[in-house]
Formats: structure tokens, C-alpha cells, sequence
């Protein structure tokens, strides 16, 4: 069942591939756009730069508002191995950092960094690693990570995770196949890019030593082939192998059975299977990072379908709207009954919600079909049963089994038949003669055992929560005596001992970073969906960023507020805080009169139960505010905005629902606190 | 610009049910033209009378059931129903049993289920069977194949019978079916069953006039017709193989045994393949997707029960012919077979293994 190495391998020089069950023949349309050179275009007048663009979570935003920035600049900083960054894809200035409708089925906005572009195109300073095979690997998986490179073909999972794996690899695939009609974005970029594909391949193999490399491209192109063999040919353990056209030969793990005739466990990597797979995309934009130091900020973009009069394949900048692409490819609106722009194509792509949605990494192409091309589908009909479905499915389920209880929502029967095993191809809805939108249907079922999984994890969580809350608040009473206890005593021992010294200040100050530093990451987990109440959100996000504030004004006056470092974080945040509790203290003998005026002001409402604790702190944290306005002329202008935003929101808060308004002044209001955590930091790590 | 939204893929093939449902009948029509060359105008009349019923019926219910019944019949699938049933009847049965059957199938074998797609029954078939059983005499009425017959028979008369019982000239049905000599003939498949019964071997029986080189006259050209039909509909991917090569395979492994045990008791492959409504049956009535197995393996299955059922039913069952019983038979049991032929799924190779790793290590701490 397990096909060795030496079989697979034997299989592959004689060109005799194994087969996937199921898939279906669409009409290629790939000569629409793939006859002339990838174009350039001119500088769209915004770029929207999404912060996430990938499978994980979002780096850390990194720049502000106003900001002068140049091509290729951080815009994020990846804090997590799932993280990857984004870069400026021009010169220019930060418009705005907001939401923004996003590159997305749902058309949901996410965050994202507006860029005016100041028609420079000015590259900031760039740090080749030619030298990379001296170096140790790591050095170029860190290289690939913050070059902001995610996978460019599929759904965009972080390829330097993929060049580190914890496995050893058999097969290196490089996935050219673009099994997807209309789509030739690879196949030009393999015709008119070949070697620096190759350069990026290179790169990988050094990364990951695979016993050998197959070049998969489907053989309806035969002259990318043609590329990719004079290129490869120096190099023995590369092997391009040219593979039948059917969709969805492309998928990572119909390729993977194509080639190996292994099948990648469910729930499994195909690393499990000892193959790893990049797109030729990915191994491009690898050659450009490790090569030249240039960061992922541009990528090829098929534009294609009949309602555009010059469709071809064109270098879109990362961010660049619809809209722009579309004017330069001549899009004749007429062609069309009811506008619909396609990202991605006419099987897997989604439907853009509007013409403001902007490239992103894994954007392959942009599909604008006249109303004969690919004609809207008529009412469903019931399913006869004919099983056309079952015989296209490349994973081998029963659709119309999965539609049946997908249908009738019974969700468990749904997953029974494997409806997590569906990689929605679509090559079952492709067929069907009953225009039955399968997908779809199994979409819905999908995001509902989501949900449900989710309700039962909030539940689950919440019980928790409380129960650690009681715990803590016995915990910090406790404390709480016992610092009044020390206190008093360290009153006693100060008439005696000599004034503090500078030490002493330096301890102070590294404690309350530490503590913002907690309170930042703090935030980060309340930022999940997990918090129920609008209103409380309103009310913590307030009461956190008001707290945050008066902790960096605090920091320059050096008063010891010795509750901020409260705050069960995480462990290593523990042992942090409970070191700066200990600094603290000494720092509150010298204070004794301030220390007990700020207790409180740290304390953050960790969930709905903590509203009028949120209230408290918000209280404090005014007064607070008022008693320090005069002294703090410093940080003026960011305040008041802060002020303002949060102003608002407050007044909103008891009343009536959360308005957009509020909803952006809570989200700048975060956006701003989780800045100045970082610059706490910062200061923190320059004290060091 | 406010952009239409969609969900993927945006991309279909252009046939659509109603286009499946035509071309099945498109494919029987040969074999309806035989069997009228053969047998009479009787087809037609009853076909006329069934599809509009059937087309009257699935209204009505639709309407009742506050559907948009002119969608529903434009798919065309009670029509194949009805055209079914019609062909499967005697040819100069009365016109309420074409009437009365297309009406049970489509008011209460499909649209009393829940319409098209939830029917469990094979309509057409189970209509049959329960023509048959309440119906005995008229549903065995055969006439023989023209050139053997005494009378003829045109259009005319075969509205006369069907309506009255009496041909336009005035001949009863017993009348016409009679042959040259003034014997009343039965089916091949009766006539092979009774003689048979009376201790007969089965080349004596097969001396019968309704024979001729040992193949049924008349019924041999019907079922090739049927089966070309059925070729072409496999070749154009309207039904797949596995149900009528699953019947085929299935009737021919039980024949080929007992032929191969007795051939003097026992007819032939060729005879049971070639007889009755073996064709039809397996390429046009099996095959309907709603009642059959869904999964190709299960197909198999499904179309070789039948065909065993078939045969059973023919050689030692009741009934000359057992098409309708052996399909409802296999309705019951797709429930069955569709939960133990689920394909792989992509990924699970080993998940009966690894459960019994996972049992074991468990076991282990
Ligand atoms: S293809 Fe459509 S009609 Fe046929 S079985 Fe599948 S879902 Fe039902
Ligand atoms: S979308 Fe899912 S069910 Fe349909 S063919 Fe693809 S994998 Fe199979």
C-alpha cells in the first residue's frame, strides 16, 4: 500500500504516474491570458495592505499613522512562529490603519494599513544572504519569515514552518500543475522566470536535504516544461515531471497521490508521507528574499475572463485594489448583466464583495466572465441521486450524502461521511445536473460544527475562568494583607536605613515595564471573541487603554504602582511580575504615602463580571488622569486623540449598541494602547 | 459598484436533470419501435394514456402540495416513468391499467414520499407489481408476435381493443391470441415455464412456435434494441455500467451454474438475457438513480441482486417474468448496501489499523 522510495522513484523516470479517483475536465480558457509577458502596471493611487494575509496570526503593526514609509518596510512584526509579516509594496505615506473590506469570501473587515504611494518607489535598505549555504539554516528560514513569504498557491500557510520541519523529507514537489481553468500565472511566471524559480528551489533543498525534487506541471504547458527542464538540468536530483491535466490535479494532496501514490492521513501533513510541497510562486519569491533581500511585496496576477478587453498576466503590487486592475485591463461593464469579479478561479475562487478588496498574497488571479462565459446557475433541483457527484470527487466521499444531512442539519451524520475530508474542490457541484450548490452547503455545515464547537469551548472556558477568578481574588486579598504587612514594616526599617539609590529606580522602572508588557498581552487575549457582552468589551477596552496610559505616564514619574505587576499572565510573566513585585516593594518603602493612593489602578477586568471593576478603574484611572494632565505636557497630542475616542465611547456605552463609530474609536483606541505597550517595551529592552 | 456574490465554483457542465431524463428515453425509443413492429400499436396507445396521466397526476399533487409544478414536469422524470410502465405492460391490456398504475406511481410512490428524489420504490416498477397482483389476468394477457398471429392488428385496432375489447373488426383478445393453427399462444418465458412444469425437457419446449433457433421471435430484436439503447447511454455517461453489467453478470453467473448442472431443465444464458424485459430492465428500469445504490461498488451489488432475483423468480418462482419483483427487492435493500460500500475516503487508509493501535496502546500505559 505504502510505495517505497525506489518504487516511486522508478515510477517517476519512466513518467508512469498513479492516478487520483473522481476529478472533472473543464474547459482550460488558458490561452486567454497566456500569450504575452507578465506586464507592469502603474502605481494604483492606495494600496491597501492587509495585516493578515495568511493561515495563523497577525503580526504586530509596527508603524503609525502619518508615517513616511519605504518600499519593502515592515509594516508588522511577526511576535509568533505562525506569524508572518507585511511589508510597504511602495514608498509613501501611512494613510490610515483601519479596517478594511477584506480579500475574502465574507468581504469581513480586517485590519489594514493604508499606503498613499508618493510615486518614488523608493526601496529601503535591503540584506542579501547569498552566502546563505555558510550560514546556519536557521539563519534562512528567518531569512523566508520575514520576507513576509506565505504560500502563494493555496491558502497561504507560512512557508518558512514548511522549510523547517520536524520530519525527514523524501520528495520535494514543486507545484506548477495550475490545474484551475483560466488561471496562468505560473505558467508565465515558469516560462519567463525560470531560473530564479530554480534559485528559490535550491534554497529549499539546501533547507530541507529531500532525497529528490519533482517539478510538477501539468502537461497542458508544454512550454513552461520545456522551462523548467533546460534550467533543471545541471541539477540530477531535480526531476520535472509533466503530469495529465485534470482538475484538481493541483491540490496539494491529489499531487502528492498523483506522484507518490501516497495519501496524506487525515488530520495529517503531507511531511507525515515524507513530501513537502511548495508552489513555484513561493520558490520565487524565496530566490528574491535570500538573493537579493527583497521582502514578498508584489506577485503575479492573472486578468482574465471576456468581459475585459485586455486580459494577460501582470506584477500586482500586494494591496493594490480591484478597482485599478480592472481599469487597466479594460473591463467592459456591459459584458455583464450583474457586475461579479472572481478572485481566484472558477472552481475554487470566491466572489468579491466590492471593488475596494485588495490583492493579497495567494491572489492568483482576478476573473471577470461575461454572462454567456460562465452563466449564473439556475434554481436548484432535487438531487435525483445519480451519483455524477461521487464519481468526480478526487477524496472519494458521497456528496449527495454529506448534501443530504449537511440539508437537513444533521451535523453529526454530516461528519460521519467525512464532511471534513472535503477540500471543496467543487468538482461535485461541477457536475451535478440538479445545480445543486454543494459547496456551499457544505460550507454552511462546516462554520455551523465550528460554532457549535466554539459555544461549547466559551462554556467550557468560562467555568474556568470563574472558577480561576475566585481563586485569585482569595489569592490577591492575601497578598494584598501581606504587602501591608511588608509595607508597614519597610515604613519602620526607612526611618532608619538611607535614602534609595539609583538602582533601586532602574528596578522600579524595568517592573513597571514588565507589567505593561503583561498587561499588552493581556490585552491580546481579550481581543478573542471570547468576551460575550458588547458593552463590557466597550467598557474593558476603555478602562485597559485608560489603564495603560496612566502606567506610561507613571513610568516617568516613577511612583510605584505596585498592583499593575497583579497580573496572572503566563508563567514566564509570573516569575517576571513576582520579581518586580519584590523591586516594587523596595521602591514602596520609599513611598509608602503614593503607593497605597494607586493601588488599584493596574486591576484588569478580565471578564463581563469585572464591569464595575471596570468602572473602578475607569474612575481611578480619571482622576487620575486629571491629577496628572498638568504635569504631562509630553505625550499631549496622543493623549487627547485617546481621550477624545475614548470619551466617546463611554458616553455610547450604557445606552445604546455599539455603533461603527464606537466600534473603530475601540479598535484605534486598542490599536493605540497595544503601540504603547510596545514602546514600553522597547524602553525596556533599552534600560537593559 | 456593488458586485454580485456567489459561492464557488462558478463554473458548471451544461446537463441538466431534465437533459439525463430525455435522454433515457431518447434511448428507448428503438426498442419501443421494435416491440411495436412486433407486437402491435398496443405500446403506444398505453404510452399515450400513461404520460398523460402522469403528466395530469404529478400536477395535481404538485399543485396540492403548493409546488411549481411546471418545473417539475419540464425535468421529465414522471414521463419516463409513465413511458416505462407502458412498455412494460401487456399491449392490449385495458386503458385503466395503464391509467390506474400511472397514477399509483406517481401519486403514491413518488409524490407521497416527498416527490423526486425521495421515492424509495422504483415508481414505474412498483406500479407493476401492483398492477399485477391485483390485475392478474388482464397484466398476463400477451399477444404473440404478429407474423405468428391469425388476426392482424393495426393502430385502429389496437384503440378498439384497449378501449372496448374488441379489435375494430370485432375479435376479442382471446381471439387474437391465437396463432395460424387456432392455438392460443403464451409468452416464451410462460410457455418454456409450463411446459417445463409438465415434465417436458427444455428442448421440447423449446419447439413451441413462439421460438425459432431457440430464441424467442420478436422478444430476441426487442432486447438488442434495449441493449444498444442502454450502450449509448453508457457511452454518453448518462447511467454508468456498474448497475446493468452488476444485472448482467449476476444473471449470468446463476444460468451459466444451473445450465451447466442440467441443460435439459435449465435454459440457457442466452435465453434468459435475450427474454422478456431482461434488457430494459437492467439498462432503463435499474438504473434509476433515485431507488438505486449510489456508490459504484454498491451498484454492482445492487445490479447483480437483481439479476440474480431474476432469475430465481423465472426458474423457480411464481411468476414467468420477475423484473419488477427482483428491482423492489433491491429498493429495500439499498439502504444496506449504500452504508457498506462507502468508498475510502481520501486519507483514512489506515484508520482501522491505527483504531486498533490506538486500542492497544491504550491498553498498554
Ligand atoms: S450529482 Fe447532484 S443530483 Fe446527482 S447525486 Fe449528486 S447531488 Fe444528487
Ligand atoms: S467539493 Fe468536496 S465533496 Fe465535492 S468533489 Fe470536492 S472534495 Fe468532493
Amino acid at each position: 500500500m505504502y510505495k517505497q522510495f525506489d518504487e516511486i522513484l522508478t515510477r517517476i523516470n519512466d513518467g508512469k504516474l498513479w492516478d487520483f479517483p473522481g476529478g472533472v475536465s473543464p474547459q482550460g480558457k488558458k490561452e486567454l491570458s497566456n500569450t504575452t509577458d507578465i506586464d507592469r502596471l502603474p502605481l494604483p493611487k492606495e494600496l491597501y495592505v492587509t495585516v493578515k494575509q495568511h493561515i495563523g496570526v497577525e503580526g504586530h503593526v509596527e508603524v503609525e499613522e502619518g508615517q513616511q514609509v519605504l518600499k519593502g518596510q515592515l509594516l508588522t512584526k511577526s511576535m509568533n512562529p505562525f506569524a508572518v509579516p507585511v511589508h510597504a509594496p511602495t514608498s509613501g505615506k501611512i494613510k490610515s490603519i483601519s479596517p478594511h473590506v477584506s480579500a475574502h469570501p465574507s468581504g469581513l473587515p480586517k485590519l489594514t494599513i493604508t499606503i498613499e504611494p508618493d510615486g518614488l518607489d523608493k526601496w529601503t535598505e535591503m540584506t542579501p544572504l547569498s552566502n546563505y549555504t555558510e550560514l546556519p539554516k536557521i539563519k534562512t528560514v528567518e531569512a523566508i519569515c520575514s520576507a513576509g513569504i506565505s504560500g502563494m498557491g493555496g491558502a497561504g500557510f507560512p512557508t518558512h514552518i514548511k522549510a523547517s520541519p520536524k520530519k525527514d523529507v523524501e520528495f520535494l514537489i514543486i507545484n506548477g500543475v495550475e490545474c484551475e481553468p483560466y488561471i496562468s500565472s505560473d505558467d508565465r511566471l515558469m516560462r519567463e522566470h525560470a531560473w530564479q524559480i530554480r534559485q528559490g528551489i535550491d534554497v529549499l533543498s539546501h533547507l530541507l536535504t529531500p532525497k529528490k525534487v519533482i517539478i510538477a506541471i501539468e502537461d497542458n504547458k508544454p512550454e513552461a516544461i520545456k522551462a523548467m527542464q533546460v534550467t533543471c538540468q545541471e541539477q540530477d536530483n531535480y526531476i520535472v515531471s509533466p503530469i495529465p491535466t485534470k482538475y484538481p490535479a493541483g491540490g496539494e494532496k491529489q499531487l502528492i497521490q498523483v506522484l507518490t501514490s501516497r495519501e496524506v492521513p487525515k488530520q495529517g501533513l503531507p511531511v507525515d508521507v515524507g513530501v513537502i510541497m511548495q508552489n513555484v510562486g513561493t520558490c520565487f519569491a524565496i530566490a528574491d528574499a535570500v538573493y537579493t533581500g527583497k521582502p514578498l511585496v508584489e506577485r503575479v496576477v492573472t486578468l482574465t475572463g471576456e468581459a475585459l478587453n485586455a486580459p494577460r498576466n501582470v506584477w500586482a503590487l500586494i494591496g493594490t485594489p480591484i478597482e485599478h486592475l480592472l481599469k487597466q485591463a479594460d473591463y467592459q461593464e456591459k459584458r455583464q448583466r450583474n457586475s461579479k469579479v472572481i478572485m481566484g478561479g472558477p472552481m475554487m475562487g470566491f466572489a468579491v464583495a466590492s471593488e475596494q478588496v485588495p490583492v493579497i498574497k495567494t491572489t492568483n488571479c482576478i476573473l471577470v466572465p461575461a454572462d454567456k462565459e460562465l452563466p449564473e446557475i439556475g434554481d436548484e433541483q432535487p438531487c435525483i441521486r445519480c451519483g455524477a457527484c461521487a464519481d468526480a470527487c478526487p477524496a472519494s466521499l458521497l456528496p449527495q450524502q454529506l448534501f443530504w444531512h449537511s440539508k437537513a442539519k444533521e451535523l453529526d451524520k454530516a461528519q460521519d461521511y467525512n464532511l471534513f475530508d472535503c477540500i471543496e474542490c467543487g468538482a461535485c457541484a461541477f457536475v451535478c445536473p440538479s445545480e445543486i450548490p454543494l459547496v456551499h452547503y457544505y460550507r454552511i455545515a462546516k462554520s455551523e460544527i465550528h460554532n457549535q464547537e466554539l459555544e461549547k469551548d466559551q462554556a467550557d472556558k468560562a467555568r474556568e475562568r470563574f472558577e480561576a477568578r475566585k481563586l485569585r481574588l482569595v489569592r490577591e486579598q492575601q497578598e494584598r494583607e501581606e504587602k501591608h504587612r511588608k509595607a508597614a514594616e519597610a515604613r519602620k526599617q526607612a526611618m532608619s536605613s538611607d535614602k534609595g539609590d539609583a538602582k533601586d529606580k532602574i528596578a522600579a522602572a524595568l517592573a513597571r515595564a514588565k507589567a505593561k508588557k503583561a498587561a499588552a498581552s493581556d490585552e491580546a487575549a481579550d481581543a478573542s471573541p471570547e468576551v460575550t457582552g458588547k458593552q463590557d468589551k466597550v467598557a474593558a477596552a476603555v478602562a485597559r487603554a485608560k489603564a495603560k496610559r496612566e502606567a506610561a505616564k507613571q513610568s516617568t514619574d516613577s511612583e510605584a504602582t505596585t498592583d499593575t505587576a497583579e497580573q496572572p499572565v503566563d508563567k514566564k510573566d509570573k516569575v517576571a511580575a513576582a520579581v518586580a513585585r519584590a523591586k516594587a516593594k523596595r521602591e514602596a518603602a520609599k513611598q509608602i504615602t503614593d503607593a497605597e493612593a494607586t493601588t488599584d489602578t493596574g486591576e484588569q477586568p478580565q471578564d463581563k463580571k469585572d464591569k464595575v471593576a471596570a468602572a473602578v478603574a475607569r474612575a481611578k484611572a480619571k482622576r487620575e488622569a486629571a491629577k496628572q494632565s498638568t504635569a504631562h505636557q509630553a505625550d499631549a497630542t496622543t493623549n487627547d486623540m485617546q481621550q477624545t475616542d475614548t470619551d466617546t465611547s463611554v458616553q455610547a456605552e450604557p445606552t445604546q449598541p455599539m455603533s461603527k463609530q464606537d466600534k473603530i474609536a475601540q479598535a484605534i483606541a486598542k490599536a493605540k494602547a497595544k503601540r504603547d505597550a510596545a514602546k514600553a517595551q522597547q524602553q525596556e529592552q533599552d534600560e537593559k | 459598484m456593488n458586485f454580485t456574490r456567489s459561492s464557488s465554483p462558478h463554473h458548471h457542465i451544461r446537463r441538466k436533470t431534465s437533459e439525463v431524463m430525455r435522454m433515457v428515453i431518447y434511448a428507448a425509443v428503438p426498442g419501443l419501435m421494435l416491440q411495436t413492429w412486433f407486437f402491435g400499436w398496443g405500446a403506444i396507445v398505453h404510452l399515450l394514456l400513461a404520460v398523460t396521466t402522469a403528466v395530469a397526476t404529478e400536477a395535481l399533487f404538485l399543485e396540492l402540495r403548493k409546488k411549481d409544478f411546471e418545473k417539475a414536469i419540464k425535468d421529465f422524470s414522471a414521463i419516463l416513468t409513465a413511458l416505462l410502465l407502458a412498455i412494460s405492460i401487456p399491449p392490449f391490456a385495458p386503458w385503466w391499467i395503464s391509467v390506474l398504475g400511472t397514477f399509483f406511481a406517481i401519486a403514491i410512490v413518488k409524490q407521497l414520499y416527498g416527490g423526486l428524489g425521495f421515492n424509495l420504490f422504483n415508481p414505474a416498477m412498483a406500479a407493476y407489481v401492483m398492477l399485477l397482483i391485483s390485475f392478474p389476468v388482464q397484466m398476463t394477457n400477451w399477444t404473440p408476435p404478429l407474423e405468428l398471429a391469425q388476426y392482424s392488428h393495426g393502430f385502429v385496432d389496437a384503440v378498439y381493443i384497449i378501449f372496448t375489447g374488441f379489435s375494430a373488426e370485432g375479435y376479442s383478445l382471446a381471439q387474437l391470441k391465437t396463432d395460424i393453427d387456432g392455438f392460443t399462444l403464451a409468452t416464451p418465458l410462460d410457455s418454456v415455464k409450463t411446459e417445463l412444469t409438465m415434465g417436458k425437457t427444455l428442448t421440447e419446449s423449446l419447439q413451441s412456435s413462439v421460438f425459432s433457433d431457440g430464441l424467442s421471435i420478436g422478444w430476441f430484436w426487442i432486447n438488442c434494441a434495449y441493449l444498444l439503447g442502454g450502450l449509448v447511454l453508457i457511452r454518453t455517461r448518462v447511467i454508468n455500467w456498474h448497475i446493468p453489467g452488476g444485472m448482467i453478470l449476476g444473471m449470468l453467473a446463476l444460468s451459466l451454474i444451473m445450465y451447466g448442472v442440467d441443460s435439459d431443465v435449465y435454459s440457457s444464458p442466452l435465453f434468459h438475457l435475450f427474454n422478456g424485459g431482461f434488457m430494459l430492465g437492467a439498462f432503463f428500469i435499474a438504473t434509476d438513480p433515485v431507488s438505486a445504490s449510489t456508490t459504484n461498488r454498491g451498484r454492482l451489488i445492487f445490479g447483480a441482486g437483481i439479476g440474480a432475483w431474476v432469475y430465481i423468480i423465472r426458474t423457480w418462482g411464481g411468476y414467468p417474468d420477475a423484473i419488477a419483483f427482483a428491482v423492489l427487492v433491491m429498493n429495500m435493500a439499498v439502504p444496506l448496501i449504500d452504508y457498506y460500500t462507502r468508498p475510502r475516503t481520501y486519507g483514512h487508509y489506515s484508520e482501522h489499523k491505527k483504531s486498533m493501535k490506538v486500542a492497544k496502546s491504550d491498553k498498554q500505559p
